[in-house]
């Protein structure tokens, strides 16, 4: 089937709409790496043997979705038109499911979510307080279609807005839109993405060319492997509007190799697209033409920097260059390069469709739209929250994460991946978006927010961010390479307990050396993690050495185990656990603690029904 | 050997800047970069053979040696951190006998730690041969061990005896 212009186009997608009864039930699962961890894969197997063996088959729908973000409540199941959201489902749930809900419409209590304060159950997706606060306009889609179906995606709306750019509108119309929507790049430089385009546009060189950066490497952060995974087709529409802005016939997407699944949908996005004309040559009978090579990286966290992503499409190492001339000058294969984040992309056929001046109606004054965050770590409602730009962390971490799991107590929130920082409770009020970020001392970054309680030790926390940089440093100059190896190990003494008091001094100075000479961002920014936290907890560094003691219990060195008499049973499941044979006594007495034989490896603890492991 | 690599490099054309795809693939149908391969791939390509060297020892997803028949990667992203995946790390580290990035010595397991595979809400993950395992405990680690036909628990009293 070829689309052979936008009028076809339009027919197509009323006739899908005209087809589709919004009264037929459709149960979708959720497909996308997290869930699919959880089993989905199997539930969706089981469903539709279920539904062909009482002969339903014809009668009720079955949809694998993108992630819907609630990932903690994983698998999810959705029956529709009712929207009732399933929790945790699992293949025994599937055939009460199509008995009690599909058939007698009887919803199934255990399964839904259930407010943990009020205790009462919640049976519409919509009113979970997880999804109430949220404006889902880029994920929000995830949930309704099939991301291996174009015509899904069509019947949405999709690529309406390239039929409007490429009937409509000229390409410095298109910048002036998405310039005047105030559109910020979400990778986390959060640089205008309009006057990137405006660069390449007028920028000397042919050819010019247009890259997807997907080589989403913060740890903490999956939104851009969710949108691939959930909705491929609308990263790779903005990926075309742009190249036509920018007079641009090929382009990259720079895609994980740790995200298969990703690379999956993707590919058949653009063999799809490709099929029916939206994608190659003569887009829509425009006269443009603009085709897509995906560019699987090598797990590389450095190749996310514009320079080194450009050396491993090229075929060489991963290492960045000093950056006298910009990329929208001289880029990929030295030609004019405009490189956008996933999330940004996505967001250009939105901005398109409903123009510049609704969507500067969302967000500050500065940062305009919605921002997706990956909220993870110590936090009960684990997921993907998609907020308006200057909505308060306080909001974002208690009212849609639903708080610190087991009552414990808020300690940090760390943003921005290995180049961000840690903030303290005193800071949850803030808004957030770009500049306010940055201005406490942390920033935006890709989206990561990961959320520490009181038992997670901050010096640990900024020795692994250096343990990751060191590892991940491409080695090229020597203030990273160096640098980075001798701050994590200044922070190994801390964390044994043979810190000196000089040490925060020294590491202030290297943070000063390292930010000032590193070539590229992963050096320039990798002493941020340090620096954040010796602002905000300097306490903590100081307990650690001063004291010989680990404030948060963590630090493997300054703790020891032992067993409370008084609560323990004597019921040998730690002693049975223990790998070391530390622990002994007899059954049903209390047990006891080998200092000596410890290794501190956590097992009994994990065991303990009694919570009689403690560590002091 | 030279059959397949030709097949491989037909997808990509004989063009250099293609050369970590090539690599990925040649990995996926050996599972390792055999050295003769590089040879070939060398010649085939007209690249130079250190240029090669360079690029499959940049990029951490490519092994110059033989990996084990099963693979485990331990996720080492912040949210992992945070719920304990060291503690995981370390007890692979015990009951295995090898670092992360080593294979053991019969061939069986390959250990390595990565950052951050993007499913951070259940972390710690284990990805034990393509399969997902999340929320990590000691005893699902022994339990995902034994499934892959190797009795974790009196492994880990025998390494904890010669200690």
């Amino acid at each position: 089937m070829k689309i052979r212009n936008p009028k076809e186009l339009e027919k197509l997608c009323n006739k899908l709409l005209a087809n589709k009864d919004p009264q037929k039930p459709c149960i979708t699962i959720c497909a996308s790496s997290g869930c699919v961890a959880l089993g989905s894969n199997r539930l969706v197997d089981v469903l539709v043997k279920e539904l062909k063996e009482r002969g339903l088959e014809k009668n009720i729908d079955v949809k694998e979705t993108g992630c819907h973000g609630f990932c903690e409540g994983g698998p999810l199941l959705i029956i529709y038109p009712e929207e009732i959201c399933y929790l945790r489902v699992s293949e025994k749930d599937i055939p009460n499911i199509v008995a009690k809900t599909v058939l007698n419409h009887e919803i199934i209590e255990r399964l839904l979510y259930k407010d943990p304060v009020t205790g009462k159950t919640i049976a519409k997706q919509s009113e979970i307080p997880f999804f109430k606060k949220q404006e889902r306009l880029i994920i929000g889609n995830n949930a309704r279609i099939d991301p291996s179906s174009l015509e899904d995606y069509i019947s949405t709306g999709g690529y309406s807005a390239l039929a409007k750019v490429l009937s409509q509108m000229s390409p410095d119309e298109v910048i002036g839109e998405i310039k005047l929507s105030g559109l910020r790049g979400r990778g986390g430089g959060g640089f205008p993405t309009g006057v990137k385009w405006e660069s390449t546009r007028k920028a000397e060189g042919e050819p010019k060319y247009v890259i997807c950066n997907a080589d989403e490497g913060d740890p903490g952060a999956y939104m851009d492997r969710s949108v691939l995974e959930g909705n491929p087709h609308s990263v790779l529409e903005g990926m075309i509007i742009g190249a036509y802005a920018i007079g641009s016939n090929a382009g990259y997407i720079y895609l994980r190799d740790e995200y298969p699944l990703a690379v999956t949908r993707f590919t058949l996005a653009i063999e799809k697209a490709r099929e029916t004309g939206l994608l190659g040559k003569n887009i829509l009978g425009s006269g443009f033409s603009f085709d897509v090579t995906i560019s699987r990286g090598g797990g590389a966290f450095v190749c996310g920097e514009s320079s080194a992503l450009f050396a491993s499409i090229e075929g060489r190492a991963g290492e960045p260059r000093a950056k006298y001339v910009h990329a929208t000058d001289k880029g990929l294969f030295d030609k004019p390069t405009n490189l956008n984040n996933v999330e940004t992309w996505a967001n250009v056929p939105l901005i398109i469709n409903k123009g510049a001046e609704w969507y500067r109606t969302i967000g500050t004054e500065k940062s305009k739209g919605t921002k997706i965050f990956s909220l993870v770590g110590k936090i009960n409602n684990t997921g993907l929250v998609e907020v308006p730009m200057g909505i308060s962390l306080r909001e974002i971490i208690f009212d849609i994460g639903g708080g610190i799991p087991k009552g414990r107590k808020f300690k940090a929130v760390q943003t921005g991946g290995p180049s961000g920082g840690c903030l303290p409770e005193e800071f949850l009020d803030k808004p957030v978006d770009f500049d306010e970020l940055v201005e406490l001392g942390s920033m935006m970054g890709s989206g990561g927010m990961i959320i520490m309680d009181d038992r997670t030790c901050m010096v640990d926390v900024a020795r692994y961010f250096l343990m990751f940089l060191e590892e991940e440093s491409c080695g090229k100059c020597t203030p990273c390479r160096e640098g980075i190896l001798q701050m994590r190990e200044i922070l190994d003494r801390i964390t044994q307990g043979l810190g000196e008091e000089s040490d925060l001094e020294t590491l202030e100075q290297m943070s000063q050396a390292i930010t000032d000479g590193a070539l590229c961002a992963l050096g320039s920014t990798a002493p941020n993690p340090v620096m954040s936290t010796i602002r905000f907890f300097r306490d903590e560094y100081e307990a650690h050495i001063r004291d010989k003691r680990c404030p948060a219990g963590s630090c493997k060195d300054l703790i020891s185990y032992s067993i409370n008499q008084a609560t323990c049973t004597g019921c040998g499941a730690c002693l049975r656990a223990c790998g070391t044979n530390a622990i002994t006594g007899e059954k049903k007495k209390p047990h006891r603690i080998d200092p000596e034989k410890c290794i501190k490896c956590g097992a009994c603890i994990e065991t303990c029904k009694f919570n009689a492991v403690e560590v002091s | 050997m030279k059959k397949k690599l030709k097949e491989i490099i037909k997808k990509y054309g004989s063009n250099r800047s293609f050369l970590v795809p090539i690599l990925q693939d040649i990995q996926r149908e050996y599972d390792y970069l055999p050295r003769e391969a590089l040879n070939m791939l060398s010649q085939l390509i007209d690249v130079p053979i250190s240029h090669i060297y360079t690029v499959a020892t940049f990029y951490k997803s490519f092994s110059l040696s033989p990996r084990g028949r099963h693979q485990l990667s331990l996720c080492m992203g912040t949210a992992c951190h945070v719920r304990k995946a060291p503690q995981i790390r370390d007890h692979l580290v015990r009951t295995l006998q090898i670092e992360p990035g080593e294979t053991t010595p019969d061939l069986e397991y390959s250990f390595n730690t990565v950052n951050c595979l993007g499913v951070c809400a259940l972390g710690p993950i284990l990805v034990a041969d393509g399969e997902y395992h999340g929320q990590l405990t000691i005893t699902k680690v022994d339990k995902i061990l034994k499934e892959l036909g190797k009795k974790g628990r009196t492994l880990k009293k025998v390494a904890a005896n010669e200690n």
